[in-house]
């Protein structure tokens, strides 16, 4: 083994078992820090894969501005930061079967693909972010799906303006 | 010779060499180096921190007129030892209900959100941590863990003035993150690169320097490079009346004494970001060109400087409000540093490569800090005669 798959079972390892404990753990806050494991060890596989930009917006959007909210919103909405019911309700046949289901689904699928022996094609040369860019406001390239994101955003952000407005919304 | 026109490499080097003489491979040393360097550079760090505490002490006492400390050494300069043993056999106290585990680890988050932000800063050519081409990004990323650290000490000191003190601090952090990577854009755009190295070799000339270029930009990543730190006139964490000491309020011993040498650190390290963003890092009018040695202390005096300024601003101006701490951002601060977003991309590409490039980014800086006033004035007159005119009723009864 490369020392990168040793670094990517290391990552791997961490995100699976910091997932687990996300929907296991009793505590709401422990539930979100351990959310930003998984989100700092997908920001680490991110920058295995040479996608440095990827990695580090992955951390200033998801770290540093979602989880930062949720843990906001857990602790300005619930009095009780404890779950006291139980983990598991009636549903659970139902749920353990439709997700063994998908698992075996997926399993079929990805066993015959050939990805995963095929090696990644070598990285072009120059800066990868200025490439990043270019491609974001080239017409043949990305420029659509940027900008439509960017109305969705603006729509979001007047949306929010709105709503917070009180004097507008009475 | 070698060693004073690159002593990075040469060191490295060097060590290669005595380390792959016995039986280990290249690769194994590489990585040991790496270790070593990067323990090395941390421990700089630190020690410089333990002066930090000094300089920090005396030059507050100069804006106090008072002496400082001034009986262990000459100068009182071992005083920080002092500070730290009182630190290390204080109590370590606990609070009961606290979450023992985040409230450990929020001290080594804080401290850490500034070790990292080390990696990036450009001393010298090849004295650099790493090059990364996203260095600006990494310095918000940086940031938002500082923030993490916050918010996982006012959570888990099981105190409501903790808890109180990491929401305001976390907002005026979250807020003043906007006008700081608003401030940042516009550096990247005039340097057309993301990397600090980039950035300041864009900065050739010391007509070059983006503080020219970038004037009120400068004012802005100031101001929220302030609030980022938590320091006066931005420290409602310690708006003692309200809150106690915020976040840190349960945290005694060196748990405390991390918070607070973090904050002296990032202050030092924000300063360095301030020389490399806007006044051309390692470079002093030739002075560099004699090696990377003499350009690093430059750089170090050049931070300092800016970190006198940032204590400067600390110890003579007082409190702001909350709300018109946040207000001041959202209403003032982000939609300025956007319009010279816009402004600056505009005559950036106009004049690619002309030579007027300069001095119309320094007219239209000046430009638009004349018209702001001039709607600050104006805008103050209205809010003013509006409150006459509501309150003449009231008079007359």
């Amino acid at each position: 083994m490369t020392t990168m798959q040793v670094l990517f079972l290391i990552f791997a390892a961490i995100i699976l078992g910091s997932a687990f404990m996300v929907v296991t753990t009793k505590k709401m806050i422990h539930a979100a820090f351990w959310l930003i494991v998984v989100l700092f060890a997908i920001a680490a596989l991110y920058a295995m894969l040479n996608a440095g930009f990827m990695a580090m917006v992955q951390i200033v959007v998801y770290v540093g501005a979602i989880a930062i909210l949720f843990i906001f919103a857990v602790m300005l909405t619930r009095k009780e930061l404890l779950d006291r019911g139980p983990a598991l309700n009636a549903n659970k046949s139902i749920a353990a079967l439709l997700s063994l289901l998908s698992f075996g689904g997926l399993y079929m699928l990805l066993r015959n693909w050939s990805g995963f022996s095929n090696m990644a094609p070598a990285l072009p040369e120059g800066d990868m972010v200025a490439k990043l860019g270019e491609a974001l406001v080239t017409p043949d390239a990305y420029l659509l799906p940027f900008e439509i994101a960017s109305v969705l955003l603006l729509a979001a952000l007047i949306g929010a303006v709105y709503v917070a407005n009180e004097a507008r919304s009475e | 010779m070698e060693f004073w026109n690159d002593p990075i490499t040469t060191m490295f080097n060097s060590l290669l060499e005595s380390f792959t003489s016995g039986s280990m491979s290249v690769a194994t040393a590489t990585v040991l180096i790496y270790a070593l360097g990067i323990l090395l550079f941390v421990t700089f760090a630190m020690v410089l921190d333990i002066f930090l505490v000094w300089i920090e002490r005396k030059v507050v006492a100069r804006f106090q007129d008072r002496l400082g400390p001034n009986r262990i050494g000459p100068f009182g300069i071992f005083q920080p030892f002092a500070d730290i043993v009182k630190l290390l056999i204080k109590e370590d106290i606990t609070p009961i209900g606290a979450d023992v585990v985040l409230f450990n680890l929020a001290p080594i988050f804080s401290m850490m959100s500034v070790l990292l932000l080390w990696a990036i800063l450009p001393f010298a050519p090849n004295m650099v941590g790493v090059d990364l081409n996203v260095a600006m990004l990494y310095l918000v990323a940086a940031g938002s863990i500082g923030t993490l650290s916050v918010i996982m000490a006012g959570w888990a000191s099981n105190n409501k003035y903790a808890t109180m003190g990491a929401f305001r601090t976390v907002a005026q952090m979250v807020s003043y993150e906007i006008p700081m990577v608003a401030a940042i854009l516009v550096i990247t755009v005039l340097a057309g690169s993301m990397g600090t190295v980039g950035i300041v070799e864009a900065q050739e000339e010391w007509w070059q320097v983006f503080f020219l270029s970038a004037p009120l930009t400068f004012l802005i990543f100031l101001i929220s490079a302030i609030a980022e730190l938590g320091r006066s006139p931005f420290d409602l964490n310690e708006a003692e009346s309200e809150i106690v000491a915020g976040f840190h309020t349960e945290y005694t011993g060196m748990k405390f004494g991390l918070f607070y040498a973090g904050e002296l650190l990032h202050s030092f390290t924000f300063g360095g970001f301030i020389a490399l963003l806007f006044f051309g890092g390692h470079r002093f009018f030739g002075l560099e060109n004699l090696g990377p040695i003499v350009g690093a202390l430059i750089f170090i005096g050049k931070a300092l400087f800016f970190y006198w300024v940032i204590m400067w601003v600390k110890y003579t101006v007082p409190r702001i409000r909350i709300d018109h701490m946040l207000a001041f951002n959202w209403k003032f601060l982000t939609p300025l540093s956007f319009i010279l977003l816009m402004v600056t991309a505009l005559v950036g590409r106009l004049l690619l490569d002309s030579a007027w490039l300069v001095p119309a980014l320094f007219l239209s800086n000046v430009f638009i800090g004349w018209m702001t006033v001039l709607y600050l004035k104006s805008h103050e007159r209205k809010t003013r005669e509006a409150e006459e005119a509501k309150s003449v009723p009231v008079a007359q009864h």
